[in-house]
């Protein structure tokens, strides 16, 4: 008898391809369908059922299989696509998988998303008990909790109060709050510390790390923030296509997965037919405009983002720049004129051109957002790479001997005069 | 930590769905108790519409088809008559088509959380079935207004036949809901399917008119409900078991192959909600 609280064996997923896009069909065209070509349609069918089907298959899990033992505070990360929500919306029990099998002891409690299942039109009290039923807490547990998550959410004076009315960060804190209170063996949580500003996440954070540490959980903990990753566990998974690439130790992990994160150039995201407005393709380009995610410190590069909106929207579009999961630069397109765009229906494409020496040689990654601050976020890609590279005619290599130290590389200007005689 | 979690590929339907059923019934009351707060905030004249409703349709019905068709209504007064129909109708039509398009409307929840999905549709019966409390007041007045004395028989048979109306609405609906995730222009033929299926039913007619072939329509599930309410309630005629029997039989069967369709869709509700 071992002592493991999750042990995923095997574990498979796999997509027909137009399933996992997401799309879905109208049976108008499949009656038209039927109708129009009766004889192709009857050998799709027949192929379907013989198992000999063109359609393509897709495993966006393969063969995943790890331990995880009581107490444990591990991280998941790896590229998009790689397979990390996959392998929580199964362990979640979402989704079931197609092969393998997990087993998990105690009482398991899954954190995909802050407010899942708010309604606008309840109060804030109702909202903590039916948001508090859909995670999963009883009553009597969430009647335990109540006075601790009304203090934690700060909303005392507007718990009667439908939360439309609330302002975002009010909205926000109440849901994290009432997440909080879950008290699970086994604790799942993805990306949550994705949305609300930079001081909310530090909140979170904190709230986490009192979590793991004071009661003894097992957690498994999805994101792309590497320095929370870093923060709160002690081992990590790193997934890439789908397999378990390595699961070490954070620290031998991260630096790992930094050393081989390949360099893509142009990264076209997944269409999201719900988002009113969404970044469909980001692509970094080298001064001579030629797609280049590797660049030389001394020159400029250009980071091209093509995004569509679907209902028109007020929205800023932002870039955040990271190094190693600490924030480096939030740029946006309002900090010139601190205004806010009316984006209309369409495709739009913008060119951001990046300066010389900016950054110091290294890898870095950014995320882009669409978003009205502290409004709402409606869309964000997050974990897309660069590398600046020393070059040889870097006369600054020279002088530092590539040893150059700090993030950022701008040059400043020296201006020395002798003032003695 | 005694209970173990175990995931694996999925059958299409075990014992096991049904007790998880029973651990989430929580989530299930406040399920019900979420769309009937909403609903009554939503609406300004609140409870009212659950009984404007059914009666503005009657009221028209009874003007249209009472006194100018002059629509036979096996000597009850039209009124009372049409109105009874009516209320186990719109339980059943409005119950199916929030049910056929539950999953989608709560597609965000269902992408993010897990819980046996079947709750979801029984919840949204389970609030028509609130409605239907609150309408059936209405018949109540009515009778007092016509001074007419409801057979206490009739009342002995009512939870029988909402237990078959209820069947008949989760059966059908479970199937609809299923569809409706896979195809996503289902939603719109579905009101018009709803209306045709209303005059097979006979909520402005008494079945009587079909003579002696109308043990066919018993088929149609909510003919033998609105059929026995009448004979029960209004003592339009004697109860008839056997019809009661077809109603219960054929709602079985949409039950069960609404459940089994709808777990058999349900793997990968997830993927392409």
């Amino acid at each position: 008898m071992n002592n493991n609280i999750i042990e995923v064996k095997n574990l498979g997923k796999k997509y027909t391809i137009n399933h996992h896009r997401g799309n879905y069909v109208a049976l108008r065209d499949v009656l038209t369908a039927i109708i129009k070509r009766p004889l192709f349609f009857l050998k799709k069918k027949a192929k379907e059922i013989a198992g000999i089907d063109t359609k393509e298959d897709f495993w966006a899990l393969k063969d995943v299989s790890f331990n995880i033992e009581p107490g444990e505070v591990v991280g998941v990360i790896g590229r998009n696509g790689a397979g990390k929500s996959t392998l929580l919306k199964i362990l979640t029990g979402i989704t079931p998988p197609t092969t393998g099998e997990i087993k998990m002891k105690g009482k398991v409690a899954s954190l995909l998303e802050v407010g899942t299942g708010f309604h606008p039109e309840l109060t804030g009290r109702e909202n903590i008990f039916l948001n508090g039923a859909i995670l999963g807490m009883t009553k009597r547990e969430i009647l335990r909790n109540f006075d601790s998550i009304v203090k934690f959410a700060e909303i005392e004076k507007f718990l009667d109060t439908p939360v439309k009315y609330y302002s975002s960060g009010m909205y926000v804190r109440l849901a994290f709050s009432v997440a909080s209170h879950m008290e699970p063996d086994v604790l799942l949580v993805d990306e949550v510390l994705a949305v609300g500003d930079t001081e909310f996440q530090k909140k979170c954070l904190g709230k986490m790390e009192e979590v793991t540490n004071k009661q003894g959980r097992t957690i498994l903990f999805v994101s792309h923030n590497l320095s929370a990753i870093k923060r709160l566990c002690k081992k990590t998974i790193l997934l890439e296509k789908g397999m378990v690439k390595m699961f070490d130790t954070t620290e031998k992990v991260i630096g790992h997965y930094l050393s081989i994160s390949t360099q893509n150039a142009v990264n076209n995201f997944e269409f999201d037919q719900n988002k009113k407005a969404q970044v469909t393709r980001v692509s970094i380009k080298n001064k001579n405009d030629n797609f280049n995610s590797q660049i030389p410190i001394e020159e400029k590069f250009y980071i091209e983002i093509d995004f569509e909106v679907l209902k028109q929207t007020k929205a800023i579009l932002s870039i955040l720049f990271f190094s190693e999961g600490d924030i480096l630069l939030l740029s946006s397109e309002s900090d010139k004129d601190a205004t806010i765009r009316e984006y209309l229906p369409g495709k739009y494409k913008t060119k951001v051109t990046v300066p010389s020496h900016l950054f110091n040689v290294g890898m870095y990654f950014f995320e882009i957002r669409i978003h009205r601050p502290g409004v709402e976020l409606i869309d964000f890609k997050q974990n897309i790479n660069f590398e600046i590279k020393d070059s040889n005619d870097n006369p600054h290599s020279i002088i530092f001997n590539g040893e150059h130290s700090g993030k950022i590389a701008t040059i400043l200007d020296y201006q020395t005069k002798k003032i003695n005689d | 930590m005694t209970n173990v979690t175990i995931i694996k590929p999925k059958k299409v339907l075990s014992l096991r769905d049904f007790k998880e059923l029973w651990d989430y019934k929580e989530l299930l009351y406040f399920f019900v108790w979420r769309d009937f707060k909403v609903r009554y905030k939503q609406t300004i004249i609140g409870i009212g519409w659950a009984i404007f409703q059914p009666f503005m349709t009657m009221v028209v019905f009874s003007i249209f088809f009472g006194k100018l068709l002059k629509i036979p209504s096996d000597g009850v007064p039209y009124p009372i008559f049409v109105y009874t129909g009516l209320l186990f109708w719109q339980f059943f039509s409005s119950a199916l088509s929030e049910t056929s398009n539950v999953l989608i409307s709560n597609q965000a929840i269902i992408t993010k959380v897990y819980f046996p999905r079947l709750i979801l549709p029984l919840s949204s019966v389970a609030t028509k079935l609130v409605d239907f409390a609150i309408a059936s007041v209405i018949l109540a007045g009515m009778m007092v207004y016509y001074g007419y004395t409801p057979h206490l028989s009739g009342l002995f048979i009512l939870p029988l036949l909402l237990a078959i109306t209820f069947m008949a609405s989760v059966g059908g609906g479970l199937f609809l809901a299923a569809i409706n995730v896979k195809y996503r222009d289902v939603r719109y033929v579905l009101p018009f399917f709803i209306q045709i299926l209303m005059f097979l039913t006979p909520v402005i007619y008494p079945a009587s008119i079909a003579g002696k072939y109308s043990w066919i329509l018993a088929f149609n599930p909510m003919m033998g409900v609105i059929q026995s309410a009448r004979a029960g309630i209004l003592g339009t005629a004697p109860i008839n078991w056997t019809l009661i029997g077809i109603s219960f039989m054929a709602c079985a069967v949409l039950l069960a192959i609404g459940v089994i369709y709808f777990k058999k869709v349900e793997r990968y509700f997830a993927d392409i909600a």
